[in-house]
């Protein structure tokens, strides 16, 4: 019993420490003071965690679906599908999340109106992201033959896997953006045009990303011997 | 001329200080909420909620567990 807390669980409760971290620290510690921004600069800690959080995951299942295709060993569609389940799960509250804080900076605060938000790249960008995946699983659920689903949808998880790239990271950067990193945002946002974290936003910002990642991967090791029950008892049977 | 200098520089550096100091008294953050500590009731909400859900998934984590065992 001990060996499995020394063996398997240390990083479980890594994550468990480095959550905790980051709400105390994420709420107390001191932030820049950004006009518009203001305290909601702590949503670096929550909302963008769980985007980096979502693109470790999808890595994760895009390697084991690169595994199943040179292995086709069945374990590996299951590592695949169930990280990138969870990797949309992230992303799916990285979005909700999302439309919280643009609601309050943005639109309140910026006075953008809708339709500027709605022509954001990113958003646009994630939004096509998140439903190639969801294509995914729609794909996974029509076959009924195990190894023509597991063969299927490892190539389409990888096709998905390459679009996450320019949805996400290129299209918003060469086109304006009200996120930070875009080039020359006409759209008039000061506030987040800094070029770099400052640190001490880094302090927290670091740690919540691997603690939120490997609450994920928690989450998914959970799913994923779930599943090998399940399919261990449907052999059995 | 030198000493002149030096003046104009004192005053445009407490200028700058002062437009700087100006400038973040005008950010509004959430000081009174941070000066009457109501702020750790949000920190404990969340550290609760976060202990909860930990607990939640650790039992899951046991009760695979327990199957897994009982599979072999």
């Amino acid at each position: 019993m001990s060996s499995f807390f020394v063996r398997k669980s240390w990083w479980k409760i890594l994550s468990f420490v480095l959550l905790a971290y980051t709400i105390i620290g994420g709420f107390l510690l001191d932030v820049p003071r950004l006009p518009i921004l203001n305290e909601s600069i702590r949503n670096l800690y929550f909302h963008v965690c769980m985007w980096f959080g979502m693109m470790i995951l999808f890595i994760v299942s895009f390697i084991y679906s690169i595994k199943y295709l040179r292995t086709s060993n069945h374990r590996n569609d299951i590592f695949a599908s169930k990280f990138a389940a969870v990797g949309s799960l992230f992303g799916i509250l990285g979005y909700a999340t999302g439309t919280i804080w643009a609601n309050y900076t943005w639109i309140t605060d910026q006075n953008q109106s809708l339709a500027n938000v709605l022509k954001e790249p990113k958003l646009i960008g994630a939004a096509i992201a998140l439903l190639i995946y969801g294509a995914y699983f729609v794909l996974r659920g029509s076959f009924t033959d195990i190894d023509k689903r597991a063969r299927v949808s490892a190539v389409y998880n990888i096709f998905a896997f390459a679009m996450l790239f320019p949805s996400i990271w290129i299209i918003p950067r060469l086109v304006g953006s009200l996120h930070p990193g875009a080039p020359g945002s006409e759209s008039g946002n000061p506030a987040l045009n800094f070029n770099d974290i400052d640190s001490r936003l880094r302090i927290v910002f670091y740690p919540a990303i691997i603690g939120w990642t490997l609450l994920g991967v928690w989450i998914a090791t959970i799913k994923i011997r779930l599943q090998l029950l399940k399919d261990k008892t449907l052999i059995n049977v | 001329m030198y000493k002149l200098f030096l003046r104009f520089l004192f005053i445009a550096g407490c200028l700058f200080l002062s437009c700087v100091a100006f400038a973040q008294d005008k950010v509004e953050m959430a000081d009174s909420m941070r000066s009457n500590g109501k702020i750790y009731v949000v920190v404990a909400v969340c550290l609760t909620i976060l202990i909860g859900l930990f607990i939640y998934v650790f039992m899951l984590d046991k009760k695979i567990s327990r199957f897994e065992k009982n599979k072999e």
